[in-house]
């Protein structure tokens, strides 16, 4: 086993897919001669031709809409966004064309495409170069969308997500690119979609979280094991369709449930979380779920990036309130 | 790959290194240029030190050698005008006579900056001079400029708008919808493309089956120029036409500038292309081209700097700009206070 960061774990996903399957075809802007602004499509290029890895102009509607293109004619497009707030062009063909084609033309065109973008805070720029808003995508029926949250899941979900015959938005936290390495097999073993992972278990509280917040929560989690409380930690990893059955099932253990998104709060992904458990969990819930999220404004710049970013010190706050409640 | 150039000489590397052409320019719109160019220059060259050292946080995606695109435009508009950027528009910011205090407050994301420390290198905002803001989202500013265009024919009066944008831009759609709307509405705009022939590392011949943007202007039958983009006088007096014939209700126009970054897509690092499609060969041969050096040797030339004038314009450019660096680090960042202010018009809820 090699120790990879995120990115490379990304990298070795679609050098292993493009390998195994002569369907792969990897586009964006940048991602051929550059390999990619965040170096995710390094060597590619060189690896297996320009005919593979292609480099589009600067035109995201258009990547988006001939991936879909692509698609339905057996390719299989992993087209690159360099960050999450370029990706509202490609909303057009995602939403209109990507999700609807299986089930506009009763199954007999499908698109298995994967769009990748980096997302979240951590190069200290505002707006559209740190935004998380996963929930646009969540809430779009026919798209999965699959955040990993360390290099061997962003492996493993990457190749599953390729792999899939349904469209996946790929969302990639840039502030775990490099944070940390771990030893990623490189084996072609891709891990489930549509499930959580359990990061640790624990009897006390759940929290819930994915992406870069997953750091947080697990730091939070540790600081709570110090005053005597056992969390438990839930990578909700594919944020639509919702493994809520796993989450159900460690709140009934728990009965307290935390929840922690970097996005806004407003209709966050937190808020459906919330909704089921209130739907279907109700009965075994001891205290209101709690949500610690990023406002309901832009990312500001990076001052205020740290106050926008929930922090392990609103996690434990917020499990602490959530733990007093009797 | 490499096709013909389309663009020539100008796209060419070697050429146009000489001393500019300004006999019949006015000494003082020279010397005007000239510093406005230097002033650019030095504020982003000392950001670049920021961003080097740390201070400067935030991604700045920096113009040198472009400065006389920026300089050359401004030169035929009025505060009264609206001006929109993009991801590159520290040169727009400044020559339109934005505050280089303000600019750098913004880059260091302090309260005092032009976006009160809100938007940083890419969010520039200056009402008073003109400048309607930069985003650094590729293409998004075109139409907000063509809808200000729009605003300004229906008020009956003689603002124009400007849309700066690059050449990556025009591989946008809305780029298209935009020229077509301008045209057919005969909106007073001008369409500056700085075509510094790369979108961020890609060259356009890899990109555009031409390496010049003003066909796309002729397609929708607008008036367009193609200028050397490091010849400060050659981009007035081009810019200055289209203007007036858009203030005059002529209507819309296209000014491709071709132009070079003499710095890497994003930071300070002049090399951090080569290898990828630029080669150092041609960054050199482009820094014979710098629009300051060019300028500066035809004005020396013709009488018009003495090396002391010269050597004292630079100096007071250059505490100018040293002394905006050592406010803008002392200043405070935005108070944790005013993070929901100005969602709405109401308060956001907490
Ligand atoms: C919609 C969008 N897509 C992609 C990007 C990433 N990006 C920033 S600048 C840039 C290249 C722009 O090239 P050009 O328009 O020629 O301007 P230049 O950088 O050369 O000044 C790219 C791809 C972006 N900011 N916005
Ligand atoms: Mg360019």
């Amino acid at each position: 086993m090699t120790e990879l960061t995120l990115v490379e774990a990304v990298t070795r996903a679609l050098a292993w897919e493009m390998n195994a399957d002569p369907a792969v075809i990897v586009l964006g802007e940048d991602v051929g001669l550059n390999g990619g602004v965040f170096r995710a499509t390094a060597g590619l290029q060189e690896r297996f031709g320009t005919q593979r890895v292609i480099d589009t102009p600067l035109a995201e509607t258009l990547i988006a809409g001939m991936s879909v293109g692509m698609a339905a004619e057996h390719l299989k497009p992993v087209a690159e966004i360099q960050f999450m707030g370029f990706i509202y062009p490609t909303i057009d063909h995602i939403l209109s064309h990507a999700g609807r084609l299986r089930t506009r033309t009763r199954g007999r065109l499908t698109c298995p495409m994967v769009l990748r973008a980096a997302f979240g805070g951590g190069i200290h720029a505002p707006e559209h170069h740190s935004e998380s808003t996963e929930a646009l995508f969540a809430h779009i029926p026919g798209i999965r969308v699959v955040i990993p949250s360390s290099p061997a899941r962003a492996y493993g979900l990457l190749l599953a997500a390729i792999r899939d015959p349904d469209p996946v938005v790929f969302l990639e936290p840039k502030r775990l690119y490099r944070m940390l390495k771990q030893p990623v097999a490189d084996d072609g073993e891709a891990l489930p979609l549509d499930v959580c992972f359990v990061l640790r278990e624990g009897t006390d509280l759940t929290l819930v979280s994915w992406g870069a917040m997953i750091v947080e929560t697990l730091a939070a989690a540790d600081r709570l094991a110090a005053e005597g409380i056992s969390a438990e930690v839930i990578d909700v990893a594919t944020i639509a369709p919702l493994d809520i059955d796993s989450i159900l099932e460690s709140v009934a253990r728990t009965g307290r449930c935390v929840i922690v998104h970097e996005a806004a709060r407003n209709n966050g992904v937190g808020a459906e979380i919330a909704a089921e458990l209130a739907d279907k969990g109700l009965l075994s819930l001891l205290a209101p779920v709690a949500r610690v999220t990023g406002y309901d404004t832009i990312m500001p710049l990076y001052q205020l990036e740290n106050d926008y970013l929930p922090d392990t010190a609103r996690i434990v706050a917020a499990a602490r309130q959530t733990l007093e409640v009797t | 790959m490499r096709r013909d150039s389309d663009l020539g000489g100008l796209a060419d590397p070697g050429r146009f290194s000489e001393p500019l052409e300004i006999a019949g320019n006015d000494a003082g719109t020279l010397l005007e240029y000239l510093r406005s160019m230097q002033l650019i220059r030095c504020a982003e060259e000392l950001i670049g030190e920021m961003v080097t050292e740390g201070v400067a946080k935030t991604p700045c995606h920096l113009g040198i050698g472009q400065e006389a695109v920026a300089v050359g435009v401004a030169s035929g508009l009025n505060a009264t005008d609206r001006v929109f950027g993009n991801h590159r528009s520290h040169s727009q910011f400044l020559a339109l006579g934005g505050d280089v205090y303000s600019l750098i407050a913004e880059v260091l994301g302090k309260a005092d900056g032009a976006s009160n420390g809100m938007g940083g290198s890419m969010h520039l905002y200056g009402a008073s001079v003109g400048f309607q803001g930069s985003v650094p989202l590729v293409g998004a500013t075109i139409p907000i400029a063509v809808g200000a265009a729009l605003a300004a024919k229906m008020g009956g009066g003689q603002e124009v708008a400007v849309a700066f944008f690059g050449d990556g831009a025009c591989e946008e759609g809305v780029f298209h919808e935009s020229l077509n709307l301008a045209s057919v509405y005969e909106l007073p705009i001008l369409f500056v493309v700085e075509n510094n022939l790369f979108s961020s590392h890609l060259d356009i011949q890899l990109r555009q089956p031409s390496d010049s943007v003003a066909r796309f202007a002729e397609a929708h039958r607008i008036q367009s120029r193609i200028v050397d983009g490091n010849d400060v006088v050659r981009v007035s007096a081009a810019a200055g036409e289209l203007i007036s014939r858009a203030r005059a209700g002529g209507g819309p126009g296209f000014l491709e500038a071709v132009t070079y970054r003499l710095r890497g897509h994003v930071g300070p690092n002049e090399d951090i292309d080569v290898g990828v499609h630029r080669k150092m060969q041609d960054v050199n041969a482009w820094k014979q081209r710098c629009p300051i050096k060019r300028l500066h040797a035809a004005m020396a030339g013709a009488g018009l700097i003495t090396p002391d004038e010269f050597d004292e314009q630079s100096r007071g450019v250059m505490s100018e700009v040293r002394s905006a660096v050592d406010r803008a680090r002392a200043a405070p960042y935005p108070d944790k206070s005013t993070l929901l202010d100005l969602v709405y018009s109401t308060r956001a809820r907490a």
